[in-house]
């Protein structure tokens, strides 16, 4: 494939977004959706940039981090602070809340990407705990009773958000310093030894994640109206791990449509809340049981648009050894 | 000082506590390598099943052990037979996905089964009246804890080293592929290991009623958690290490809450295990073991 068609697919498909959130406005402000379907696709929209800035870490790097809320929280409580403290607009804070996410995830990853499996997940798992307990305990953002924030977050600000996450994501992923993660995920040592620098790609990597769950966090925030300490907790972290999982480990488009998918389950079934939770753990277990690979395994969408043609072929793994 | 030794007396029930939940978490990892996320809601399961032995079927404390620690043993063998064993060969992140499934399941399944309502236990079972040493008070429902705790790890220590099933346990985890061709019944002895992590989850449940009263269908998840911590304090895997991991760590957070950080209590908890992780990666009681290529 040359550059041009290649080039010619990526404005083709922007387009044809620019077209579907065109349209989604004009349905929002004629009120044909109402209230609840714009809170499910606010969801969906802030649950698919979480889900691929997961997936940078855990698919394409295959460093096991299931400490994302974390993140999340820095970047919903900057934010916060930012917009409703410091009354600066709604685009500042967007970018000091993913700064200040990508931040943490530099002070967090140097020391415990040396970590690996289980130990990284423990870790980071104690890390999102710490920094939901830091913000239990500062007074400045409200403690346990949380800070209220005006409800900023609309559709062409969360559609581009969308777009531009993965669209970096999907770009690096492709990359040099993509393939150099890709390496580290199939084989950490070997790709030491073939002089891959693991820290330097590991620690990007985790800080580009970062990044964009502070973005989400913004997003989150100035959705809910309020934010608490409560919102993040390993709960949370779980929840997007799972998206991630279940679209399957290294498939971008993947974690796209289970971001979808489960955003829209969990939405409906909170009309029954007695049988929410029960349900949801359920389709988990089953799903695993019957099909650990996750949806997609690690194809992407697009190897099945086009048949005949051989798929990506670094992208590919038999999904065995994501995580060491 | 006395104030000291009262915090330490508590943190030493407390940590007693994490102890006999971290022997469960690291008994199950030693073997499986996995990171069993519904152990604390087994330990949470346990909690109930005394309770409603004490109140209903209106037993002493001792019975009411024993029925919580059997009940809680099957429970354990279902959960691994049922969603554990399927995924054996599969990547560890499925696994850890359906650990998290598993404990989101009895959790939620619960609070549908009983509401989420919490349940107080009566405070008259154990007829122990507290003693004074050196003006520290201390109570006999924390001596009783220590008891009982301290007589189940023995029993344990003695099941893994001088029984069959222990030398089965320790050949397993040692290397599962090995021990199958030595005609070790893999299967029976992963579910052996279950059964008694979780019995001793069970056990924790009932002892952590008492000294705590308040129990609930969510109570299971800090203490599963910080046991977890306190497995990998002592080394993962080894059974002496998580004993001294949960004490430590029971005792950690004592002298925290004591010096005025209770709130900063948890956090301790997971700061303590970044720390060991970053510069002890394999535990206080654990050897470094170099990756081979």
């Amino acid at each position: 494939m040359n550059i041009l068609t290649k080039a010619k697919g990526f404005w083709g498909t922007i387009g044809l977004i620019i077209i579907f959130s065109v349209v989604i406005q004009f349905l929002i402000n004629g009120g044909t959706l109402n209230s609840f379907y714009v809170n499910a696709l606010f969801s969906i929209g802030i649950n698919i940039i979480l889900a691929a800035s997961l997936h940078l870490i855990i698919g394409i790097t295959g460093q096991f981090s299931i400490g994302h809320a974390g993140f999340l929280a820095v970047g919903a409580y900057i934010s916060a602070i930012v917009t409703m403290k410091l009354g600066l607009p709604f685009p500042v804070a967007i970018l000091a809340a993913g700064l200040a996410a990508a931040i943490a995830g530099l002070v967090i990853g140097i020391p415990t990407l040396r970590l690996r499996g289980d130990y990284l997940a423990i870790a980071t798992l104690g890390f999102g705990e710490i920094v939901r307990i830091i913000f239990l305990n500062i007074d400045y953002v409200g403690g346990a009773s949380g800070m209220t924030v005006s409800h900023l977050t609309t559709w062409p600000w969360l559609i581009a958000c969308v777009v531009i996450t993965i669209v970096v994501i999907v770009n690096f992923t492709n990359s040099t310093h993509g393939r150099a993660c890709i390496s580290i995920r199939e084989n950490e040592i070997a790709a030491d030894a073939m002089g891959i620098n693991t820290t330097y790609y590991k620690v990007m990597a985790f800080v580009i994640g970062a990044f964009f769950a502070g973005v989400a966090g913004a997003l989150h925030a100035h959705n809910f109206y309020i934010i608490q300490p409560t919102n993040f907790g390993f709960l949370k972290s779980f929840d997007i791990l799972i998206l991630v999982v279940l679209g399957g480990l290294g498939s971008m488009s993947g974690s796209v449509i289970a971001a979808i998918l489960l955003t829209i389950i969990s939405t409906f079934l909170s009309n029954y809340p007695e049988v929410r939770m029960v349900i949801y753990s359920l389709v988990l277990i089953v799903m695993m049981l019957f099909r650990p690979q996750g949806l997609m395994g690690t194809k992407e969408i697009t190897s099945f648009l086009k048949i005949g043609k051989s798929a990506k072929g670094g992208v590919q793994h038999d999904g065995k050894n994501t995580v060491a | 000082m006395e104030q000291f030794i009262q915090q330490l007396v508590n943190g030493i029930s407390l940590g007693s506590i994490y102890a006999l939940i971290a022997l469960g978490y690291t008994m199950v990892y030693g073997i499986v390598k996995l990171i069993n996320f519904a152990h604390g809601d087994v330990f949470m399961v346990g909690a109930f099943i005394g309770f409603y032995s004490i109140t209903i079927l209106d037993l002493g404390f001792f019975p009411a052990l024993l029925i919580s620690m059997a009940a809680c043993a099957i429970f354990g063998v279902l959960i691994e037979r049922i969603a554990y064993k399927p995924l054996r060969n599969a990547t560890r992140i499925a696994a850890l996905i359906t650990a998290i499934g598993v404990s989101l399941f009895i959790e939620y399944g619960t609070i549908y089964i009983r509401g989420a309502q919490p349940e107080a236990y009566p405070n008259n079972i154990v007829p122990l009246k507290s003693l004074e040493i050196f003006g520290v008070k201390i109570s006999g429902q924390s001596i009783m804890i220590l008891a009982v705790s301290i007589f189940l790890m023995i029993v344990l220590q003695f099941i893994v080293h001088k029984t069959k099933i222990g030398k089965a346990m320790r050949a397993v985890s040692h290397d599962m592929d090995a021990a199958k061709l030595m005609g070790i019944n893999v299967n029976n002895t992963i579910s052996a290991t279950f059964a008694i992590g979780s019995a001793l989850a069970g056990a924790a449940g009932v002892v952590f009623g008492m000294y705590y009263t308040k129990i609930e269908p969510l109570m299971g998840i800090i203490p599963g958690l910080k046991a977890f911590v306190a497995a990998v304090l002592g080394g993962i895997g080894i059974i002496p290490g998580a004993m001294a991991g949960g004490l430590l760590l029971g005792v950690i957070e004592a002298l925290v809450s004591a010096t005025g950080g209770s709130l900063w209590r948890d956090a301790v908890a997971f700061i303590v295990l970044i720390l060991i992780l970053i510069f002890r990666p394999a535990g206080l009681f654990g050897k470094n073991v170099r990756e081979k290529v």
